[in-house]
């Protein structure tokens, strides 16, 4: 076949001579390369102390959003879940009852909703099948652990601060993600 | 003599020989595919049903053999019968499908979106048509109407805003029951599906009215909001019913049985019986046999490919043999070091909550883990 660049070079299978014998002028040639790195910019961060900041698409864990009233926006209608392609969210839809209007935004709300954070590959298509405004991925990353157990995050994990009752704690959170 | 009744008619440049008195929208099913309008308000199992929702209207390019002249205006094809040689143009014809996208903005101007609440979501035919005929935008800028709350019993929960005022539910009370208890009342803008004076529906057939209904406006309160139809696994199954023919599809979630309803065919129509009879199904079968045992279950149910329903993918012998474990049969019998029982986790799908056996939607308090079901 013709060669497409002219990078292909014949391999020299001639014996070599002393010098190359020595290998001295490629350990040089090697040092002063490792050498020379010092005075590059460092491409790594000191994670802990030092953080990178995120792509403005980041997806990171999710939550679920709340209205301006402090409501529940999620009416378990199972679209986030039906576009998963890992099988990771799972919800048991309930009845709003009288006297619990301010805590559901609409009359069918997800009285348990389930992201299973070991299956999920946070590809966002949950956020975008969402018809409510409900479910979001943050920027955030979902903590390591040894054990599977405690990677299925339900409400409690991921419901965001009420904005009427607990203003002081959904500001931290947007101030630290922020 | 036979052969003289059998009429020609080409739609969609298909041509199909059907006795006379055949509707050009029978026709067209039995051509089948895309070729068949959208219906409504028809359904071919209720006399007098159709003429109503205007989706099914078909441009007639040639009236008949000896007529040949066009008619003039689209018409409805649930209403018109075939003339000999007729030519017929449904999806072929701009007019038709500009036609068809006007009466889908119509029938939308009222109903509220609110399908992710809607238990008809997914098997709604109303999503089916506006998803295929409609347009994205609506140019209606008013209050949707609103409706008083009707109650109509226990078992069947009416959702008036939804309603596109078909008449299905009609029909099926007058044909299946021997005395109508709901109808419409009032008239234009102000018209709705009611009882005089807040009774409710508890004739022995009237259940019948949820599997007619193509939007959502009449549902199953056993039902409501237990689960997304797409979630549930659809399969097929019959018991020995003394009123009914009995054979159904059961709607479940692993053993339980969330809903019950009627087998439909390609068209959202209850199918036949093998003796030919439209296999409508009673009460006792729809709303009280909630358990696995009360039926006999033949198989997964078939579901078009096309619709949610068969994202689950259910087929082969699903419903009639369990799995077997394979773990300690691939682990020279040895259990599992370590084994996490996903019920110990997640709160979803708790194994002591059935929800299949509560009478009405479930609540706050239904899932409190300490608690048993309520009955």
């Amino acid at each position: 076949m013709q060669p497409l660049t002219n990078k292909a070079q014949a391999v020299s299978r001639a014996p070599m001579t002393f010098w190359e014998r020595l290998y001295l002028i490629n350990i040089i040639k090697g040092m002063f390369i490792t050498f020379s790195h010092m005075f590059k910019k460092q491409p790594t961060t000191r994670y802990p102390e030092e953080k990178r900041a995120f792509s403005p698409v980041f997806r990171g864990l999710h939550v679920l959003n709340r209205d301006e009233e402090g409501r529940e926006r999620c009416t378990a209608c199972g679209l986030c879940a039906v576009a998963c392609p890992a099988e990771a969210i799972t919800m048991e839809a309930a009845e709003r009852e009288t006297g619990e209007e301010h805590l559901y935004r609409e009359e069918k709300y997800a009285a348990k909703y389930e992201i299973n954070m070991l299956r999920c590959i946070f590809c966002g298509l949950c956020e975008e099948a969402c018809p409510k405004d409900a479910i979001y991925l943050s920027e955030t990353f979902a903590p390591a652990n040894y054990t599977r157990k405690g990677f299925i995050y339900g409400k409690p994990d991921l419901l965001i601060p009420n904005p009427k009752t607990e203003a002081s704690d959904l500001a931290l959170a947007r101030g630290v993600e922020a | 003599m036979s052969e003289q009744n059998l009429f020609k008619v080409t739609i969609d440049n298909i041509s199909i020989e059907v006795p006379a008195g055949t509707t050009v929208l029978q026709a067209a099913r039995l051509i089948g595919g895309q070729v068949a309008p959208p219906a409504m308000c028809f359904y071919s199992k209720l006399e007098g049903s159709g003429g109503k929702c205007r989706t099914c209207l078909v441009e007639v390019s040639k009236g008949s053999e000896k007529d040949p002249r066009p008619m003039p205006k689209l018409v409805a094809s649930c209403r018109t019968t075939v003339m000999d040689g007729m030519e017929v143009k449904n999806i072929t014809s701009e007019k038709v499908l500009d036609a068809r996208a006007g009466v889908v903005e119509f029938l939308l101007l009222n109903h509220p979106l609110d399908c992710p609440i809607c238990d008809q979501a997914g098997e709604c035919h109303l999503q089916d048509l506006s998803f295929e005929h409609g347009k994205a935008d609506t140019r209606y800028e008013f209050q949707r109407r609103t409706f008083k709350k009707h109650d109509l019993g226990k078992n069947i929960q009416l959702h008036m805003t939804r309603c596109i005022l078909c008449y299905r539910c009609v029909f099926t009370a007058d044909q299946l029951t021997n005395k109508r208890v709901h109808g419409i009342l009032d008239r234009g803008d102000h018209a709705e599906i009611a009882t005089h004076i807040e009774k409710s529906l508890d004739n022995e057939f009237i259940g019948n009215v949820i599997d007619v209904c193509p939007v959502g406006a009449l549902t199953d309160k056993t039902f409501r909001f237990k689960n997304r139809v797409w979630f549930l696994k659809p399969m097929d199954a019959h018991r020995d019913c003394p009123t009914c023919s009995g054979r159904v599809t059961l709607w479940n979630r692993g053993d339980e049985v969330y809903r019950v309803t009627a087998r439909k065919d390609q068209w959202g129509e209850i199918e036949d019986t093998p003796d030919g009879k439209p296999g409508w199904i009673c009460n006792t079968c729809r709303f009280d046999k909630k358990e696995t045992s009360d039926w006999t279950i033949e198989g997964p149910r078939e579901i078009s490919r096309q619709s949610v329903i068969a994202q689950g993918h259910y087929a082969g012998n699903i419903g009639t043999t369990k799995p077997n474990e394979t773990f300690k049969a691939v682990n020279d019998g040895r259990a599992p070091h370590l084994l996490m029982d996903i019920h110990d986790e997640s709160e979803v799908n708790q194994p002591n909550i059935h929800l299949g056996k509560i009478q009405g939607p479930s609540h706050g308090d239904t899932f409190n883990t300490n608690n048993t079901h309520k009955a």
